[in-house]
């Protein structure tokens, strides 16, 4: 027997476990858009959480996170430090916004735009541009479960026969059951993979160091500097970190983490959601260990993202990799399964209904939505197979995109004189210069990130052509 | 920033910037508790 045989029929009997629950979780539920995008707005608390923490805590958080630490060092924290200070932000908006949606029967994003700024136009434009990020985060997704499955086979299964398989079940799940159905697969990605990172991060610093002091003594030992920033990097400083946390801690901005603040009961939920939600950093620090581990125990990788998989995999019995991979894998496919379904209710809805057929039913565009389901799947999975772009690198433009719907946002909810025109304009010329100092490599540009000069720029130009025009 | 963003002391066995940055983050759990509830007072 191959040693990769447990750890796949491990992840395989998981995988199927969760997608069993999705298929479950959507029965006898009646199939209009309200219920499919939003499940009706009846998630109580405890769903919300775990849907939310299944968008918080995406493959990126285990194989980007520790792959960070491990290559590059002291600037990872930055990502502990958004993800809590995003439940701020949320606390405060995420239920006036809420209360927005209920008022106006509000189910997306490109909605909210819609119905502030009277325009079906700028909905349109928010519509491409959040589909066009989300299948960049989608793609990521697959990439990550692509490399669990190669490393968990011991190579003996390729990435892309993976990905397929895997979307195919995704697209399969999000087309019956809807946002309910993902939820429920949170319940069970959630259990295992707090699980699995507790045992690894508890465990690793005392089998190869003898404990967390020790540890962090034998990495300051070894790359003095390395857990400090800039650690491993050129120019990923101070200033870099402050202007990266403000900007990524608007991560509400993305279309499917403002779309699932309608599924809360309540305003109050929401509330609620963010007070105890930080309590979740804490398997990411776990998963920080795990990556400091594998600096000194698998050095000179030539893959970051592969470094908690392979000290998994030179420390544990197979099993456990199993483990730790059939979590990993429910983890690319709870956060894929909602942007597949944000994105083909942004593409159906506040796409193509305004642009070519403004007379269609909700119901016409619920079975169009279905139909954008298996589009959206198809496009990130081949950009998948074909992308040789590093998993933080497209994040981070993502990122730096959807940052740049936050003035329509917070001016719209706020502010009586801002304009259908200003807005326009600060997003078109904040997309535009993300795009351009990503691509010429001027991110970050003298030292702060391009996603926050970008977003200077967009909030200058609002209030230019909002006040003055 | 410089100030914190350091290896030592070390506190706990975590480097300081790992120490001070959690810390924070265990912490806001408490301050969003309150402000919750000066919110909900109003």
């Amino acid at each position: 027997m191959s040693p990769g045989a447990v750890p796949i029929a491990i992840i395989a009997g998981i995988v199927g476990l969760g997608s069993g629950i999705g298929f479950w979780a959507g029965r006898k539920r009646p199939l209009n858009l309200e219920e499919w995008v939003v499940a009706g707005r009846g998630l109580g608390l405890v769903l919300v959480w775990l849907l939310t923490a299944g968008e918080l805590f995406t493959v990126f958080s285990l194989l980007g996170l520790s792959g960070w630490i491990y290559s590059r060092g002291g600037p990872t924290l930055y990502i502990l430090a958004y993800t809590t200070l995003a439940q701020v932000v949320g606390f405060f908006l995420l239920p006036a916004i809420w209360e927005h949606g209920r008022a106006h029967g509000i189910q997306t994003q490109p909605d909210f735009f819609v119905q502030r700024y009277g325009s079906p136009l700028l909905g349109a434009f928010v519509a491409l541009a959040g589909v066009f990020f989300l299948i960049l985060y989608l793609q990521l997704q697959l990439t990550g479960l692509g490399i669990i499955v190669q490393a968990a086979s011991f190579e003996r299964i390729g990435r892309a026969p993976a990905m397929l398989a895997a979307a195919a079940l995704v697209a399969a799940f999000v087309f019956t059951s809807g946002v309910r159905g993902v939820a429920w697969v949170s319940v069970l990605k959630d259990f295992l993979l707090v699980a699995a990172v507790f045992v690894i991060g508890l465990s690793l610093p005392y089998i190869h160091f003898g404990g967390i002091g020790p540890m962090f003594a034998a990495v300051a030992g070894a790359k003095p500097g390395h857990l400090t920033m800039p650690g491993a990097t050129a120019n990923l400083g101070h200033s870099w970190y402050v202007s990266t946390v403000l900007l990524t801690s608007l991560s509400f901005t993305w279309p499917h983490i403002f779309g699932s603040a309608f599924t809360a009961k309540s305003g109050d939920t929401l509330r609620w959601n963010a007070v105890i939600m930080p309590f979740y950093v804490i398997p990411l620090m776990l998963i920080i260990f795990v990556g400091c581990a594998a600096i000194l125990v698998v050095p000179h990788l030539a893959n970051g993202d592969l470094a908690l998989l392979m000290v998994v995999r030179r420390t544990f019995p197979p099993w456990i990799l199993g483990v730790v991979g059939g979590a990993g894998a429910l983890t690319a496919m709870v956060p894929a399964a909602i942007q597949i379904l944000t994105a083909s209710t942004l593409l159906a809805k506040n796409l193509c209904r305004p642009v070519f057929s403004p007379a269609m039913t909700d119901q016409q565009v619920a079975r169009l939505a279905r139909i954008a389901v298996v589009a959206i799947t198809a496009i990130a999975l081949v950009l998948a197979m074909n992308s040789s772009a590093t998993l933080v690198g497209l994040l981070l433009m993502a990122y730096a995109g959807v940052g740049q719907f936050f003035p329509g946002i917070v001016l719209g909810l706020y502010s009586e004189r801002v304009t259908a025109a200003g807005i326009f304009t600060g997003m078109a010329a904040g997309f535009s210069l993300v795009a351009f100092l990503i691509l010429t490599h001027r991110d970050p540009f003298h030292g702060i990130s391009a996603g926050f000069v970008a977003l200077v720029v967009n909030f200058a130009l609002v209030a230019a052509v909002s006040f003055l025009g | 920033m410089s100030w914190w963003d350091r290896a030592t002391p070390v506190v706990l066995g975590l480097p300081f910037n790992f120490f001070w940055l959690l810390a924070w983050i265990l912490c806001t759990p408490a301050v969003m508790s309150l402000a919750y509830w000066l919110e909900k007072r109003r």
